[in-house]
């Protein structure tokens, strides 16, 4: 139920209250933002109509270079 | 998008998982982490490397108790229209459930949104809308946002929502289970952020990492309790950086402070916990199908009422006992034909179980 799903705003109304969001493979569906702050081309969570929150691009991107780094330090420590 | 799938990494993080040796149970709250630890086989894997891996209660379907169903199936035989999430309807309670009610001619209806629950009040004025809010921080403030919009009077809200960390301390201070470490609910934690979880690893020294939900991300974040145990650490880590923020969404924290005030609540398989519920403030009452239709709800408001019979969901929720243990699990209790709410949510331990390893 706390499911939530990334997409992709690509249209937003002049309140910024709701947002159409790509889901990748042709799925588009609207989503209430009031609870976020985002622009168009900003990935977001989408939880039961609703977007939670904006995913950090460059967090996502650099996720598994900062595993590999993580785990390289500890291999290190031993 | 943002895939995360590096199997050369998976068996780094494993490598070294194994190589620290260690026996430890780890709880985590969330269906999906039990859906990818199950549907990937991890659970069996970090098995074989020391590691018990087990969902608590987190599935805000299958702790509802079952007086709140009996509230619900109360006012759809009153004849109000109720709109809940899908799994919601189909939960068994004493007397009958949503879905049954529906056969015999009740106004139940399958929302994906609170917003579609709104609509539904603002086409059909002569209808009492009931919306049957249920779900842990990651929903209350879909919830408070549509009610901050004045909605119409004939619609209401059937407050169900429940908060994670009270929980948390609430299994610990049971003290049923040894519990070495907390992998926390991502989509949760995106709304509150780190910090309440932070009074759980100071007062009962257990670490915590609150993680995402591909297969690479709950091995990372066991991978970090381990480290933190190992180093003597017991903190709060957060391994899900690109969605979770220390300070989680301010602006939903906001609309659920204004509209929502916490409140003690039983769980299903647990006692009262304190401030582990949330019910609408004053200013909201005439949204409150409690207060709306307390004459009619007045019929139930002493009575207790059971689990179903032979059902051991609250010593699932509990973390006593994997869904296998139940000894209706797959016979009498499937998905098609079941007997407590684990068994229906797709969130659901036994739903979980079933669906990977029994077809
Ligand atoms: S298998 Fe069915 S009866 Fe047993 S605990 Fe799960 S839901 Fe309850």
């Amino acid at each position: 139920m706390c499911l939530a799903i990334p997409g992709k705003i690509i249209e937003l109304d002049k309140k910024k209250q709701n947002a159409t969001v790509d889901y990748g493979s042709g799925t588009k569906r609207k989503a209430n933002v009031s609870l976020v702050q985002v622009k168009i081309g900003d990935y977001v969570l989408v939880h039961a109509g609703f977007a939670i929150q904006v995913l950090d691009e460059k967090e996502a991107l650099e996720t598994l270079a900062l595993f590999r780094e993580m785990l390289s330090l500890q291999e290190e420590e031993r | 998008m943002f895939s995360l799938r590096d199997k050369q990494l998976a068996d780094d993080i494993i490598s070294q998982i194994t190589k620290a040796k260690v026996h430890l149970r780890f709880m985590h709250v969330c269906g999906t982490h039990q859906d990818t630890l199950v549907k990937h086989g991890l659970d069996a894997l970090l098995q074989r490397c020391g590691i018990e891996i087990g969902q608590g209660p987190g599935c805000p379907v299958c702790v509802t108790t079952p007086k709140e169903i009996e509230e619900i199936l109360l006012l759809a035989k009153h004849g109000k229209t109720i709109a809940t999430f899908g799994d919601m309807t189909r939960v068994p309670g004493v007397s009958s459930s949503l879905q049954q009610m529906k056969t015999e001619g009740c106004d139940v209806r399958t929302v994906y949104s609170i917003e579609d629950a709104l609509i539904l009040a603002e086409k059909h004025k002569g209808k009492e809308i009931v919306f049957m809010a249920v779900g842990f921080e990651t929903t209350a403030p879909t919830t408070a946002s549509v009610l901050l919009r004045d909605p119409p009077l004939n619609f209401s809200v059937l407050c169900c929502h429940r908060l994670i960390p009270p929980a948390l301390q609430a299994i610990l201070q049971m003290g049923e289970l040894k519990i070495d470490g907390f992998i926390e609910p991502g989509h949760v934690s995106t709304i509150i952020g780190t910090k309440p979880y932070e009074f759980i690893s100071r007062k009962y020294q257990v670490p915590q990492v609150i993680a995402g939900f591909e297969p690479l991300d709950l091995l990372m974040a066991v991978w970090m309790l381990v480290r933190q145990i190992q180093r003597g650490k017991a903190v709060v880590e957060n391994e899900y950086v690109r969605a979770v923020k220390q300070q989680g969404n301010k602006k939903a924290q906001h609309v659920m402070q204004q509209v929502f005030e916490p409140m003690d609540v039983k769980w299903r398989g647990f006692p009262m916990i304190p401030r582990s519920g949330l019910r609408l403030r004053k200013k909201y009452e005439p949204y409150d199908a409690r207060k709306k239709y307390e004459d009619e709800l007045q019929k139930i408001a002493k009575e207790e009422f059971v689990e179903p019979t032979g059902c051991l969901c609250g010593d699932v929720l509990r973390g006593l006992i994997s869904s296998k243990q139940c000894p209706l699990f797959g016979r009498e209790c499937t998905p098609e034909n079941p007997v407590g709410p684990c068994m229906v949510s797709s969130e659901g331990n036994c739903s979980i179980q079933y669906r990977y390893t029994k077809k």
